[in-house]
């Protein structure tokens, strides 16, 4: 048997079986549903109704119901799309590049970070879809033949590259999250004594059995899908920054921006992983998975992640004034003096400098330092992508046409909303499917498992 | 004499592997392992050889690499070439760096979905298959394996019987195939 360096932390706390951590995983759904979990959904299910309600009214009334005008064309909407994909980023990072290096801490992550991100690339998809106005004919971005002739989109343009890597990112994040789900969903089935839950499960399952072959098969696919989907999600975040890169707009037009804009996304994303996790571990009792060991690495993902995006932010301001190009300074001059200067502030506060306070380890190993940080975190990148939009339209190249962006009613309901049905979503994963990958955490249990791992019996 | 399949039940992994690597040293075939998770070093012991998913994905990828060639081709230089900005449209090659981002996406999608189709047909595991596990303790926390008496001639029920108890068995369950 092999194991670990005894310097490292364990990774499982406290003596467990394999058939703990069955019970431990599946024992939250097999029983009743706790009075928090349903005054939380209830919560998050009225906000996702006010979003619908937004977005019925947008599509009613036209895109005119958003606080845009002719100068600020893009605000909220990109924003929040930004954001969005973004956070869906550690998901993949955590399932797919930490499995490529062999972190066994992922295991107890990967499953709710990979739901994490496939609810956020939905809620993501929402913003630019509806942002065509004609939503019903959302369907043209794809090169199907049509009565128009020869009509095609246009495979030169930024925003239909998005199209290609929103969409893709989404599939292949949801199949590699639903194969990973699969032997798991066979444990629920076989302890399950309800008929129907049992039947659904069943089905859930597939019918699978957990053969040696399945097994070399299932870890073949796992492997090639990290590999596949480590170079996807570097490209995802690109192609969203060449958004903005590949246009003529000072303060978007930057070669830095796709490192810049995917070191950001694992940095907000970590944070949203953090938010929800130390929720989920006190309120499902998984402290034994989910322990200082994996807070600590995350913090620490998030401190190299936070000074890329403060070096990214130095580096930008710099080369505004080093290009000589004025209208490129002024852009940067605008943005840390202008009216929008307090937006500027705000992210530079919480992206740069509140990060930096997880170099002192009490805080790095602190849950209320963390649980608050990481907030603010989320905070400060939702401002960095409000600020990157918004200060370098707002004031073009024609004084005439200088203007500012105001939020309406819809703006603010449908990105409230998008939050309430993130968690509505991710409260019924809670509930209902396995939260951590158990049948991969009975493979390191008697590597990284702390009754195992310093002991001399196998 | 009517074929008689084995389930031997173990309560633990390395168990399972000490257990397998004695039967198959002395000659008898293990047909199959049910067990909770990947058992790794199971494999070679009992024969069971490596996957081709991997070329399979990247058969799929580049599938996927060359129909995005032939469709931003088709779509963008020959059904009806576009003047962007003034710049040209007249051979694909010209426009090629516009195009890369959609051919990695293409081939990625192509490559993933490929292999997990391929992956859940060869497994059979497919929505509403039933499952086929002998015991519903292997998804949890015991390890099962199939020994069938028609995979090993050789040696007569009770002979086999001998040899598997001489393991350290779990639980062990002789029926009529």
């Amino acid at each position: 048997m092999i194991k670990e360096a005894a310097i490292r932390k364990p990774l499982i706390l406290g003596h467990k079986t394999y058939h703990d951590i069955t019970n431990d995983v599946v024992g939250p759904i097999e029983g009743k549903a706790p009075r928090q979990w349903k005054i939380a959904i209830s919560i998050a299910a009225v906000i996702a109704l006010y979003g619908v309600g937004s977005i019925m009214y947008l599509v009613g009334t036209g895109i005119g119901a958003w606080g845009l005008n002719k100068t600020v064309g893009w605000s909220w909407d990109i924003t929040n799309f930004v954001w969005w994909v973004g956070i869906g980023h550690a998901g993949t990072l955590i399932s797919a590049v930490l499995l490529l290096f062999r972190q066994r801490w992922r295991m107890a992550i990967n499953r709710s970070a990979e739901a994490m991100t496939i609810f956020a690339v939905l809620m993501a998809a929402i913003f630019p879809v509806f942002h065509m106005g004609r939503v019903w004919q959302a369907y043209w971005t794809l090169p199907l033949p049509n009565q128009f002739g020869s009509l095609w989109p246009n495979f030169n343009s930024a925003l239909m590259w998005d199209v290609f890597a929103i969409s893709t990112y989404f599939s292949v994040s949801l199949v590699f999250w639903y194969i990973g789900l699969i032997p798991d969903f066979a444990t629920i089935r076989d302890r399950m004594v309800k008929p129907r839950a049992k039947k659904i499960y069943g089905i859930l399952s597939f019918g699978w059995s957990g053969r040696a072959k399945h097994w070399t098969r299932f870890e073949e696919v796992s492997l090639v899908l990290a590999g596949i989907a480590t170079p996807l999600v570097f490209s995802v975040h690109s192609i969203v920054s060449m958004d903005f890169a590949t246009s003529v707009v000072p303060g978007w037009h930057a070669t830095i921006f796709p490192p810049y804009f995917v070191s950001g996304a694992v940095f907000s994303g970590f944070a949203m992983v953090l938010t929800l996790l130390l929720i989920m571990r006190k309120t499902m009792r998984l402290e034994a998975y989910i322990n200082m060991a994996h807070i600590e690495y995350m913090n620490i993902v998030i401190i190299v992640t936070g000074s890329i995006v403060g070096v990214a932010y130095l580096t930008e301001l710099f080369i505004s004034w080093y290009s000589g190009v004025e209208y490129e300074s002024y852009a940067f001059i605008n943005r840390f003096s202008g009216p929008y200067s307090w937006a500027y502030w705000m992210m530079m506060t919480c992206n740069v400098i509140s990060p930096q306070l997880f170099w002192f380890k009490k805080i790095r190993t602190s849950l209320t330092a963390t649980f608050l940080l990481s907030i603010v975190v989320n905070i400060g990148m939702w401002f960095e992508r409000f600020v990157i939009i918004v200060t370098s339209i707002h004031r073009d190249y024609t004084p005439g046409a200088w203007g500012e962006f105001h939020p309406s009613v819809t703006d603010i309901g449908m990105f409230v909303g998008t939050i309430g049905i993130f968690f509505t979503l991710f409260l019924l994963f809670a509930r209902y499917f396995p939260v951590l990958a158990l049948n991969e955490l009975k493979t390191i249990l008697k590597v990284s498992g702390e009754s195992y791992k310093n002991s001399d019996k196998h | 004499m009517a074929n008689k399949v084995f389930h031997v039940m173990y309560d633990d992994d390395q168990k399972l592997l000490d257990a397998a690597t004695a039967l198959v040293k002395q000659g008898i075939q293990v047909k199959d392992v049910f067990s909770p998770f990947p058992v790794h070093g199971l494999d070679p012991i009992i024969g069971v050889k490596r996957t081709r998913l991997a070329i399979a994905s990247f058969m799929y990828a580049t599938t996927g690499t060359l129909l995005a060639i032939l469709g931003t081709w088709y779509f963008m230089i020959h059904d009806w070439p576009m003047n962007i900005g003034g710049k040209p449209n007249f051979t694909w090659i010209e426009n090629a760096p516009a195009f890369v981002p959609v051919m990695f996406e293409f081939s990625v999608f192509c490559g993933a979905h490929g292999m997990a189709i391929t992956y859940l047909l060869r497994n059979g595991t497919l929505p509403g298959m039933p499952a086929s596990n002998p015991d519903p303790r292997t998804t949890d926390d015991k390890f099962v394996m199939e020994i069938v008496t028609e995979d090993n001639h050789a040696f007569s029920v009770s002979d086999l019987e001998e040899k598997i108890r001489a393991t350290e068995v779990f639980e062990l369950s002789i029926k009529d195939c």
